[in-house]
């Protein structure tokens, strides 16, 4: 083979190169800075576009940085991996006479600044005496850890995994968003005085009870987990990954060679599953197809992954669903035997329901498959803090996301429902802040009844 | 194909473009690269007695991202012996004789300094001198220059004593330093000057290093004022061409200099009275090579428009040009938004809204969509929202017919002071 592990290590470079300060500044020269700009209202974190723009252009990158996080707490990293052109660059107003600014290639710029010149942006409130518990230090947990320590809070986030970052850190490929940007992202919040208590996974080291017992109020930020079982033969055979435990794996360990040469196939079309193909590409796999049960159109990964995975050569092969995992005698992975299916009646979330053409099955050699149907619920978890859900989705007032345990609010993923297509982390972190400021409302009222 | 040539003063050249006196006239060789390039005429870098120049000596305005908004210089006269610039005088003109080659000239302000070197350059076969009355740095410390050319009677003395010797047509180049410049400008008509050009450098101090705290540019730590230029400087040097046309006592032709960068620059420059223009700025920023779609793009103004000869259009609007107090009071104009174009930045709103009369609303039609429309009944046609949209086309400004006749300020005072002559009860 030959491809060594360093040409592997190249190909997780980050790809987009980020904007030359010459670049940055005629860009930003070009941005109109809208009064009452739509790109803010389509930001869910409703980010002064305009103003950290007007920042570039001025010189003032700590100012621009500032801006920036101080309304997105994950905002290095949403610079990367928002799908902008649905969102900020969608409603530039420039869409209707020349051609949107690249708010995000700008965003990147000024928060890279920030992180080459190792700023503090934030300071910490005046300690108001009063304690919350995080649990998750995702983008919804460290965004409600940010706030709550800017307000006085006195923090402490219960991290599962080694790091802190969630998605971030472990479950979106390097080559578009490194590890460091997630961490720097981390270390602002630490910077705050808010504690991270890393591998400690709540529910096996540290009971909800104690959270509850221990702290004016929890946020339950616990994003989702693995990828779910296929339910079909064969799902144990050697050479079946999970996409996220793989992508992982690639931000956490050296790099393998255990995919070059290979023939792999990903199950699903959500972001999860883009990043498991062009990883897999990238990793050295000889041919890499993408499965999915439905067509384009009901694709739930944005058009730039899309657009990204195909520059890759990755292939789609539409309506198409697995049936059985063949392996042979060792136990490895050989062939997939898959079916054809057409599209039938909406279902409930809109999308019509693929539905199998008998007698069409058909079986393809690979030596990989790659799960990214979605991911399960941290059901345990959530029946331990006792809380409502529905399906394992933590159900809140919409309002001001408290749970059916006043005590407990709940933002992010694990309140992520059904059939929205993909969740964004930059939604993830609006809820964050929203979960934050509710927490403040509910401990000043507690407060003040009490007085 | 439209007929380019001018004749200033007697001054023939091909086209109306030509180099100003300044760097990129320094040479025999960069002035030969011009004409071939295109040029029509050059005024050499300014001939005197030998100087000694500093480094650095430029600095020039980024605005908005964009390099060279305005360009500033403390250079000085040129640097080479006389008799070098002489040589490639002569050169160059029997190389080009169909363009204008003209002398730019500084001595001290005495008699027989200005006699000399006006016989040894034209003794070499220029076609007109410059006298340089307006170089604002160093020169003017030795009383050269603008020191002369703030003066009046300076200039219409030392103008007197070249004409008193010159076979060629005399062009006074005149300061922006000063109050008033149509009084240097009759001083030099009253000196017997030919013409005049306008303007030359404005005093500056282009910037401060926000790190050292140096000035820019600087020298060894030193800065010192230099002579601004470059497009920022064009409505300036405009606005003294258009005094100076309007002029009853100031009828010679100008040639003008300020900011000229294209074609539509020079069209407006020789609309409001200049003869022809003389370029540097834009030169420096990109070269010679400019000089191609200045004279293609003037081409194909004046044969659209239909004019046979460039000439032609020389004061054209110098007739619209006047004072305040001339100005209808009844006339009415009001911005109109049009809302097929508009993208909804809103710029126009909040400028309005903060900066002028606050008669923009924002408003939402039946499907909920924004939209702005003017308060055309509080709207003073001030063209400030017409300015900061990005989007042509977006907001017309819209003449309003006005039930009262054309009133201007001058004829409303002289009403009232004939009525209060005539002690008529105006109550």
């Amino acid at each position: 083979m030959s491809l060594s592990l360093s040409d592997l290590e190249k190909n997780f470079q980050e790809v987009e190169p980020s904007l030359t300060d010459r670049e940055a500044i005629e860009e930003a020269n070009r941005c109109l800075y809208c009064y009452d700009a739509p790109c803010i209202k389509a930001c869910p974190t409703g980010i002064d576009i305009p103003a950290f723009i007007k920042k570039i252009a001025s010189g003032n990158l700590k100012g621009s940085a500032k801006t920036i996080m101080l309304s997105n707490p994950v905002g290095a990293s949403c610079a990367r991996v928002c799908p902008t052109e649905e969102l900020c660059e969608g409603a530039c107003v420039l869409n209707h006479s020349t051609k949107p600014i690249m708010i995000g290639k700008l965003q990147r710029y000024a928060t890279d600044w920030a992180i080459r010149n190792e700023e503090v942006l934030f300071e910490a409130g005046k300690k108001n005496g009063k304690t919350v518990a995080v649990v998750g230090g995702g983008p919804a947990g460290l965004s409600a850890a940010r706030e709550l320590a800017r307000m006085g809070y006195t923090v402490t986030i219960f991290e599962a995994e080694k790091e802190a970052g969630g998605l971030n850190t472990y479950g979106i490929v390097s080559f578009r968003l490194p590890q460091k940007i997630s961490f720097w992202e981390v270390n602002q919040v630490k910077s705050l005085g808010v504690q991270i208590r890393t591998n400690t996974r709540v529910g096996k080291d540290i009971s909800a009870k104690e959270l509850l017992d221990h702290y004016d109020a929890v946020v339950l930020a616990v994003g989702m987990g693995r990828v779910p079982m296929l339910g079909i033969e064969g799902e144990d055979l050697d050479g079946v990954y999970d996409a996220i435990e793989l992508i992982k794996e690639t931000k956490t360990k050296p790099l393998t060679d255990k995919l070059v040469g290979k023939r792999v196939v990903v199950i699903g079309a959500g972001n999860t599953a883009i990043d498991g193909a062009t990883c897999s590409v990238r990793l050295g796999a000889e041919n890499v197809k993408i499965l999915y049960r439905r067509t384009k159109e009901e694709m739930t990964a944005y058009d730039f992954e899309y657009e990204f995975a195909k520059q890759d050569g990755v292939e789609f092969r539409w309506l198409t669903a697995p049936k059985r995992i063949i392996g042979d005698e060792n136990g490895k992975v050989t062939h997939i035997e898959c079916v054809r299916m057409k599209l039938g009646e909406p279902d409930a979330d809109g999308r019509r329901r693929p539905v199998p053409i008998e007698g069409s099955e058909f079986t393809m050699r690979v030596d990989v498959v790659i799960k990214a149907i979605g991911q399960m619920r941290h059901l345990e978890l959530i029946k331990e803090f006792g809380l409502e859900h529905d399906d394992g989705v933590v159900k809140v007032n919409p309002e001001n996301y408290q749970t059916s345990n006043q005590k407990v609010f709940a933002c992010g993923d694990v309140i992520f429902e059904k059939g929205q297509g993909e969740a964004m982390v930059v939604s993830a972190a609006q809820q964050g802040k929203e979960a934050a400021y509710a927490i403040h409302q509910y401990l000043t009222k507690a407060v003040s009844e009490t007085a | 194909m439209a007929d380019l040539s001018i004749n200033l003063a007697g001054i023939k050249s091909p086209n109306p473009f030509w180099l100003a006196s300044a760097p990129p006239t320094n040479s025999g060789y960069q002035v030969q690269r011009a004409f071939e390039a295109g040029w029509g005429g050059a005024v050499w870098k300014t001939l005197g007695e030998p100087i000694l120049n500093v480094s650095s000596r430029f600095a020039a305005v980024s605005f908005n991202g964009k390099r060279v908004m305005g360009f500033n210089n403390i250079e000085l006269i040129t640097d080479r012996p006389l008799e070098v610039n002489l040589k490639e005088i002569y050169e160059t003109k029997k190389r080009f004789p169909d363009r204008a080659v003209v002398a730019s000239l500084m001595v001290e302000p005495k008699r027989e300094k200005w006699h000399e070197i006006v016989k040894r350059v034209e003794d070499v076969g220029v076609d007109g001198l410059e006298l340089n009355f307006g170089c604002p740095h160093g020169m003017a410390e030795r009383g050269m220059g603008s020191a002369s050319g703030q003066v009046p009677e300076l200039v219409e003395k030392q103008t007197y004593w070249v004409k008193e010797v010159a076979r060629t047509p005399v062009i006074v180049k005149l300061t922006p330093n000063i109050t008033d410049i149509t009084a240097t400008a009759e001083a030099a008509v009253q000196g017997g000057a030919d013409a005049i050009s306008m303007i030359n450098t404005i005093n500056s101090l282009m910037g401060v290093d926000l790190d050292t705290w140096n000035t820019i540019p600087h020298v060894a730590g030193k800065g010192t004022h230099g002579g601004y230029c470059g497009p920022a400087v064009k409505p300036i040097a405009l606005h003294m061409v258009a005094e100076c046309a309007r002029h009853p006592r100031i009828h010679v032709p100008i040639s003008g200099i300020g900011g000229i960068s294209t074609w539509k620059d020079a069209v407006e420059f020789m609309l409001m009275g200049a003869t022809g223009v003389q370029v540097c700025t834009a030169v420096m920023h990109h070269g010679f090579r400019i000089i191609e779609d200045m004279i293609d793009g003037l081409n194909h103004y004046l044969d659209e428009k239909g004019i046979a000869s460039v000439m032609d259009i020389i004061g054209k609007s110098v007739h619209k040009y006047s004072d305040w107090g001339d100005l209808d009071l009844n006339y009415k104009v009001v911005a109109r938004i049009n809302i097929d174009v508009c993208i909804n930045c809103n710029k126009c709103y909040i400028s309005c809204e903060d900066a002028s009369h606050q008669c923009i609303d924002r408003l939402r039609d039946e499907n909920g969509k924004e939209y702005l429309k003017v308060r055309e009944e509080d709207c003073v046609g001030c063209n400030l929202c017409s300015i900061v949209c990005p989007v042509d086309g977006a907001i017309n400004m819209v003449e309003i017919p006005s039930e009262h006749p054309s009133m201007t300020w001058n004829e409303r005072q002289a009403v009232i002071n004939s009525l209060s002559n005539c002690n008529v009860d105006v109550k």
